[in-house]
């Protein structure tokens, strides 16, 4: 490897400033050799054996009838509650996230990563343990249930039901949504907003034409880091939602329990699809394509 | 001022939805009953169990080797591999980068399924090292888009000026460049050990039955009852990270006192660059 760099040295100074810009390419590109061949392996191949395992049967012939079991009625309505829970959840989340980033970027503190830490710190306690803890606050006998039996409030059935799912899904993926959203307005610069000030909005109208299409893009990635994740999910259904409701990723779960490999595939295609027909929509909205905003 | 009371009660009731569950997990902790919804009074016996309970301690060395080892690998390659990208023309650099977002915005189910379907295709035995495989291909792209950034703030020419004074092209990244996307490189790392350390998902398509990391672990004790030493044991793992995130920001905090917001000042800064 050391040596194409040292046969390129003559080489830059022959081509002289027309080599400029290939000499650059030609010394760094080695370096992503381990990555491409990683990607090859562990990247597009998987998705390349998802798609033939999808498309076929045990024996290798090729099938639409693993795609058409998301027609059976169990696992339609399992992919139709996923999708229904997961688009309240990011709404709730997005909701609950915005004005938090808000205020967050007002709040004058010594250091923005400490702000960041604060969000990020509750993901240091395992996902399955805190998603388990919400069983304790929640259940008939549960931490909400005696604090409202004290305001007399009677017993609320909310473990195992949609709602708990729910509950679950904003916690679990909360931070990944004030996060992209807080750092596209620390960015946001303040003599913008000081100068639709001074030409005379309010702050009702500054808000509307200044800082919710700057923060776009935050809120996009944050829309994608919930969105898809929750409809995925079939951990938080499975500790939040007893054994009665079933989302579409219980159900791909259980078909590669059972090692009903090519059902397992062609259930995830179709939920792939999904997640891509939700991606073009949201990137439809999405002007800046380089992404890079979503820590 | 009503407003900014109404701010800071907002912030605190979010906070407060953030860290319940954990105030739950570090209060059963101390539950000297062994179920999960009754309180039996204050123990420390869980801590005392838990260094004896060998699957546990099993569990976190599995845990903690895969997320060091998977994040180090993970921060090799792709510290390599954002440098490479960097100097690309445009059309590869795209292709790269889209493919590079594809574990970040796939779902981790199909993530784990499609590793698992490589594994099993090439006959490849699950365990440790599909594990490790698996985590280190969902750590690489969180270390390049931690390092890009750096990359693109780097000054083209400090390079090719050490390159000229007769740096051999290694010297003089480590000397020149390296120093510089520093920050990007150790972020990326931490964020990698982060992401290895709370991963189930993809664990879980990708292990075998032998092994057991400590998301794998407490899922197959859902049902019948989590065992309060892993309480336990999670109540120190997170003391650990406050007490040192606390003692990193202190420091950070100290050495210079005025921080400046990124973002303050954005004309500022690009014309530092």
């Amino acid at each position: 490897m050391k040596d194409v760099t040292q046969v390129n040295k003559p080489a830059k100074r022959l081509n002289g400033e027309a080599g400029h810009h290939s000499l650059k390419i030609k010394k760094t590109t080695w370096l992503s050799m381990p990555y491409l061949l990683w990607m090859a392996g562990f990247i597009i191949l998987p998705l390349i054996l998802i798609v033939y395992y999808g498309i076929t049967t045990e024996d290798g012939a090729a099938t639409i009838k693993n795609l058409l079991l998301i027609s059976d009625p169990i696992n339609r309505r399992a992919l139709l509650l996923a999708l229904e829970l997961s688009l309240i959840s990011t709404i709730i989340c997005l909701l609950l996230a915005y004005p938090l980033a808000l205020i967050l970027n007002k709040i004058k503190m010594k250091s923005n990563s400490f702000i960041v830490m604060i969000i990020i710190l509750p993901m240091w306690m395992n996902f399955l343990l805190r998603t388990i803890a919400w069983q304790n606050i929640l259940e008939r006998t549960g931490v909400l249930n005696k604090l409202l039996s004290f305001l007399g409030i009677g017993p609320l059935n909310i473990i195992n039901t949609p709602g708990a799912i729910i509950l679950g899904m904003v916690y679990n993926f909360l931070p990944f949504m004030v996060l992209p959203i807080y750092n596209v307005l620390i960015k946001i610069d303040r003599d913008i907003i000081n100068a639709a000030r001074d030409l005379g909005a309010n702050s009702m109208q500054t808000f509307i034409k200044i800082i919710l299409p700057l923060s776009l893009p935050g809120i996009i990635s944050g829309i994608t880091m919930v969105f898809v994740p929750a409809l995925t999910t079939f951990v938080i259904s499975t500790i939040l939602g007893g054994s009665k409701i079933v989302l579409i990723g219980n159900v791909i779960e259980q078909q590669f329990r059972l090692g009903n490999r090519n059902e397992g595939s062609g259930l995830s295609l179709v939920l792939m699809i999904f997640i891509l027909i939700s991606m073009a929509i949201v990137s439809k909205y999405d002007k800046e394509s380089e992404g890079s905003s979503i820590w | 001022m009503v407003k900014r009371l109404f701010e800071r009660f907002y912030v605190a009731i979010i906070l407060l939805f953030l860290y319940a569950p954990i105030l739950i997990l570090i209060v059963l902790s101390f539950n000297s009953s062994k179920s999960r919804s009754k309180w039996g009074g204050f123990t420390l016996h869980w801590y005392q169990e838990l260094f004896k309970n060998e699957e546990i301690m099993n569990a976190l060395y599995t845990t903690l080797i895969i997320a060091l080892l998977s994040a180090l690998i993970a921060t090799i390659i792709g510290t390599a591999a954002a440098i490479a990208i960097n100097g690309m023309k445009k059309t590869p650099r795209t292709i790269l980068m889209a493919i590079t977002n594809i574990p970040m915005l796939n779902a981790d189910i199909v993530t784990g399924i499609s590793l698992m379907l490589v594994f099993i295709a090439m006959r490849f035995a699950l365990g440790f090292v599909s594990v490790l495989i698996a985590h280190i291909t969902f750590n690489i792209p969180y270390v390049i888009l931690s390092v890009m950034p750096k990359l693109k703030q780097l000054n083209p020419h400090t390079f090719e000026a050490a390159l000229d004074l007769g740096a051999s092209p290694s010297y003089a990244f480590f000397k020149v460049i390296l120093p510089d996307i520093f920050p990007g490189v150790i972020s990326g790392f931490f964020l990698a050990f982060t992401m290895s350390l709370d991963d189930f998902v993809i664990t879980h398509f990708t292990k075998a039955p032998g092994i057991n990391t400590l998301s794998t672990k407490i899922y197959t004790e859902v049902r019948k009852g989590i065992k309060p030493e892993i309480y336990a044991l999670s109540t120190l793992m997170f003391i650990t990270v406050l007490l040192l995130l606390i003692f990193i920001n202190r420091r950070s905090a100290d050495k210079k006192p005025a921080v400046k917001r990124p973002g303050s000042n954005p004309g500022m800064a690009d014309k530092r660059i």
